[in-house]
């Protein structure tokens, strides 16, 4: 089974070539074609205009690295949301177009379950499986329990991890993108000089924040000497990592525990989303792993963050069970994985409204 | 011609019935530019005036990543922008801010980087630290219309 996957929510223009038996045969990104760009891309490619531009090269040079035409295929799966709805509708109409024109179903994948499902593509697991999802634009803890079924045990209130660690490296001025930075300075950095607060440490359920723990490192940042000598860069970055690190390793603990009395069965637990690039959370996973009698899992960093061969993959996994979408279906900019997700968590901890 | 309105916003909860108070004054059409650098609150206010709009328990995640989020209410569709990652203003137009401000209610972080599509026609609301850190403080500027419903909220 060959289907080919369009990713067009956000920042990336991608597309790829996936088959049943887990091979990615053909991937490209918009940051590979183009010489001109620096390697991983400053400037978010928020236009429509600019995956307009370049979507439909992209899908033929993916197709020409696979060796295939579009006859070969069994799918052509888009991303139907959620994201920047003007990508979307490039990507879902391409798709949709593709499929229409070669006779093939159309699959419109959510992108949330591109990245709930990869860990099956690069790693062979079963389900259930529990999920911390942490990126740019997203901080959530899922019990993946199968094709189209999540649970989401925890979600950030506010600030996605990613955002956290972008905007405390641009105020520390250690450039973009931040987590990187942050991992590369926080290296030289003394753990014991400055104490970063732990958000949401100790309280119940799997919710992150990240917003206070922002802030508190934005009044420390302003309270030492302009700009920050190289060792306060670093000594702030340490600071930060770990309270994001600590903080994370509480709510991921909880929701572990949660997954295990929830879901006997389960044996993985598995991060994706770029901040699983960072090595001193994969570390903390791996602890929690072993407490809890869950094996910790990473995909490889470029399967982690955005990417087609994600979206190829889910199209795959629906479309052996049978499933594909209408040519009607319409781009959706906000679409959660568990629609049955309690909304207002954010104050459930906090007692009766203001 | 501007009017000048300022709150002390003690504790988040004041940022919160703040949001509140506003959300019951918005019309199609409104544009409310939320200033200040982070962690001054601008989301916060957004989150409890988009809440107050439309669900008390609505999701309202950042938008930091998406640049815009979009939520039906009573009262319009509130469109939630946050702008920070914008490197032009120009590219402000994919993210049809024309239709939003046409006829939505626009709730804007990081105006600034809108440059000339700021509508002049706005409430501009600009948060910022008070002293150690403690508490904030709310600056609220109408221009046009804003002017004349701004003196709801001074007088309550």
């Amino acid at each position: 089974m060959l289907v080919l996957g369009i990713e067009s929510s956000c920042d990336e223009t991608a597309a790829a070539v996936v088959n049943d038996r887990r091979e990615i045969l053909g991937e490209v990104v918009l940051s590979q074609l183009d010489e001109h760009r620096p390697f991983g891309g400053v400037v978010p490619e928020i236009a429509a205009r600019s995956h307009l531009a370049h979507l439909d090269r992209l899908v033929a040079e993916a197709m020409r690295r696979a060796g295939l035409g579009f006859a070969d295929l069994d799918g052509v799966a888009a991303t139907g949301g959620p994201g920047l709805i003007g990508g979307v509708i490039v990507g879902v109409m391409t798709g949709k177009a593709i499929a229409l024109a070669s006779g093939k179903p159309f699959l419109a994948v959510n992108h949330l379950e591109g990245h709930a499902l990869t860990p099956r593509l690069t790693h062979d697991i079963g389900f259930p499986y529990l999920l911390l999802l942490a990126s740019g634009g997203h901080c959530q803890l899922l019990a993946v329990e199968g094709v189209g079924r999540y649970t989401r045990l925890g979600t950030t209130i506010d600030d996605a991890a990613g955002e956290a660690f972008d905007k405390v490296a641009k105020m520390a001025g250690l450039g973009y993108p931040g987590g990187p930075a942050v991992e590369k300075a926080a290296a030289g950095g003394d753990p014991a000089r400055f104490a970063l607060p732990r958000p949401m440490k100790g309280k119940p359920g799997c919710d992150f924040s990240f917003s206070g723990l922002k802030n508190a490192a934005r009044l420390l940042i302003e309270s030492l000497p302009q700009p920050l000598a190289e060792q306060d860069q670093a000594d702030v970055a340490r600071a930060f990592q770990d309270a994001v690190a600590d903080s994370m390793a509480d709510r991921v603990r909880r929701g572990a525990r949660e997954m295990k009395s929830r879901w006997p069965a389960a044996r993985h637990l598995v991060v994706a989303g770029g901040v699983a690039a960072n090595a001193a959370l994969r570390q903390v996973l791996l602890r929690i792993g072993n407490e809890t009698g869950l094996e910790f899992l990473a995909p490889p960093l470029k399967l982690c963050t955005d990417n087609a061969a994600m979206i190829a993959w889910a199209g795959i996994e629906r479309l052996r069970l049978g499933q594909s979408d209408d040519l009607s279906f319409a781009p959706r900019p906000r679409w959660p994985l568990d629609p049955n997700a309690r909304k207002g968590a954010p104050n459930t901890w906090k007692g009766a409204k203001a | 011609m501007s009017l000048v309105v300022s709150f002390d916003l003690p504790a988040e909860t004041d940022t919160i019935r703040l949001g509140r108070r506003l959300a019951a004054l918005v019309r199609p059409g409104d544009v409310i530019a939320l200033a200040g650098t982070l962690g001054t609150g601008k989301s916060t206010l957004a989150r409890a005036l988009i809440r107050a709009l439309t669900d008390a328990e609505e999701e309202v995640p950042s938008p930091t990543f998406t640049l815009v989020q979009q939520y039906e209410s009573a009262a319009g569709l509130v469109w939630h922008f946050d702008l920070y990652r914008l490197e032009k203003p120009d590219d402000a137009l994919e993210l049809d801010i024309e239709e939003a401000f046409a006829d939505g209610i626009s709730l804007i972080e990081w105006p600034d980087r809108l440059g000339p599509h700021l509508p002049r026609r706005r409430l501009e609301v600009l948060l910022h630290q008070g002293e150690a850190g403690l508490g904030r403080h709310a600056t609220l500027t109408a221009y046009g219309p804003w002017a004349e419903r701004i003196g709801e909220l001074a007088h309550e």
